[in-house]
């Protein structure tokens, strides 16, 4: 993908401008035709909004988490399936930064920040639950040339026109990480059409058969450590899922408050009605309650304290739920307009019940946070 | 050094998890309560708390097995950052 280059990225106003001209109001059609056009994802890219976190020497803007999570959450407001895309490429980009060595940050650190390369994530295969993390269905065979990676990634954002994958594999003593090329030889692409929420996010399944790679497609350490590669994307991803739920609270907000303000019911404005009062109160304070909580987690990532993890969950945790209700509060608020192709509610409502099942799903998430308020009890 | 590193790594795995006994030789990922999100907290805050970045070829169980070994990697890290 080719685009203008320009010497930073965008600043806040500059994407919320953006995403108010030319990804809110496309949205709908965006998700109708199941694709976020190039021309957008160009754009994207000439805003510098791929992977703004990396340093400047691999063309990136240092960008630290706190804003990175502002821009995502911005992007959220008007479309999940683009913050979708933001989110897995984030995640990608970050490894190789951060595991990769010098050959390989070279190799893709450049073309990931400009977006001319665009980043997968594949761990999650099509036989077993995305909570089991271990991907075992997929298997990296060393030989003498490197290693021949074998097996099937489902659910994967962005599949259809990434790349770079970052496929993770069983190696038979541990689980390892792999960067390939998508037109690699042996690697097939099927799309996944008609999937009811983030529907534009060009959702694909994809085979590996017999597909060659070298030994320096091998990402970060293995065995033990591997999973910590894991677990680093994973958080990253977590986070940019959490700012971007925030985002669907906002955009419910917006709407709502724009149709409450035109409709009536009785002669009485809805917007007086006390019963959505309390469901706008109730977004308000939804919408301001995550953006404290992603803060949080992001000044934690930027400090390089280990407790951005959990607060990275918690935010998760509580902005994916909030989003949900308020999706769901403002389609309500919407009656039958609420499930109208005219209104953005209904998109809002689909795309928000993704951010409870993907990057740890609630119920997960309600394992981990639990344990920590029981060793905290125990202090 | 190393008996500062010991008493602050030490200090950050009790904070979390105050009902687990051990010495600093003993095995730690043996006793069950070191988890994959655990162990990127000890990574994230040996990196932290000792101001280095461990490369990966120093990312191996064998390096976080105990106290002992953790102190011993900062001492490794961080007199090869001076060096």
């Amino acid at each position: 993908m080719k685009a203008e280059t320009r010497s930073g990225p965008a600043g806040l106003v500059e994407v919320r401008r953006f995403v108010d001209l030319e990804i809110a109001p496309h949205a709908n059609a965006f998700e109708r035709a199941e694709r976020i056009p190039w021309e957008v994802l160009s754009r994207v890219a000439e805003l510098g909004l791929w992977a703004p976190f990396l340093p400047s020497e691999f063309g990136g803007e240092a960008m630290d988490m706190v804003t990175l999570g502002r821009v995502h959450e911005e992007v959220g407001r008007g479309c999940s399936s683009l913050r979708s895309l933001l989110t897995v490429h984030s995640m990608v980009s970050a490894s190789v930064h951060r595991w990769g060595d010098q050959e390989q940050q070279e190799k893709w650190l450049w073309a990931l920040a400009r977006g001319e390369k665009l980043g997968a994530f594949c761990l999650t295969e099509p036989d077993r639950s995305g909570s089991d993390a271990t991907a075992e269905g997929t298997t990296a065979v060393r030989d003498q040339d490197g290693w021949v990676l074998n097996g099937r990634k489902k659910w994967i954002t962005g599949g259809q026109v990434a790349d770079l994958l970052m496929v993770f594999a069983s190696t038979g003593s541990g689980m390892c990480t792999f960067l390939v090329e998508a037109d690699r030889p042996g690697v097939r692409v099927t799309p996944l059409p008609h999937v009811s929420g983030t529907t534009a996010s060009m959702l694909a399944e994809i085979e590996f058969t017999g597909v060659r790679l070298e030994p320096s497609a091998l990402l970060g350490p293995q065995g033990w450590a591997a999973g910590t590669v894991m677990t680093n994307a994973l958080g990253l991803g977590r986070y940019s899922v959490a700012c971007g739920a925030v985002g669907i609270v906002r955009a419910a907000i917006d709407a709502c408050a724009q149709y409450t303000s035109v409709r009536s019911a009785g002669g009485v404005p809805l917007r007086d009605l006390p019963h959505v009062r309390q469901m706008m109160s109730g977004m308000v304070t939804a919408r301001d309650a995550g953006r404290l909580l992603c803060e949080r987690a992001g000044a934690l990532n930027d400090a390089g304290d280990p407790a951005t993890i959990m607060a990275t969950w918690v935010a998760k945790y509580h902005a994916s739920k909030a989003a949900v209700q308020a999706a769901g509060d403002a389609v309500q608020i919407h009656g039958a307009n609420g499930f109208s192709p005219d209104h953005p509610v209904a998109r809002l409502y689909r795309d928000s019940k993704v951010t409870e099942v993907i990057e740890g799903s609630t119920q997960v998430q309600e394992l981990t946070i639990a344990a920590e308020a029981y060793r905290e009890v125990a202090q | 050094m190393s008996n500062d590193a010991r008493t602050e790594i030490r200090t950050f795995i009790t904070t979390k998890f105050p009902d687990v006994t051990f010495s600093d030789e003993e095995d730690i990922f043996a006793l069950g309560f070191v988890n994959s999100l655990f162990a990127m907290e000890l990574v994230m805050f040996i990196e932290k708390a000792f101001g280095t970045r461990i490369p990966n070829e120093e990312l191996h169980l064998g390096n976080f097995r105990s106290v002992a070994l953790m102190a011993d990697l900062v001492a490794r890290q961080t007199s090869a950052a001076v060096g």
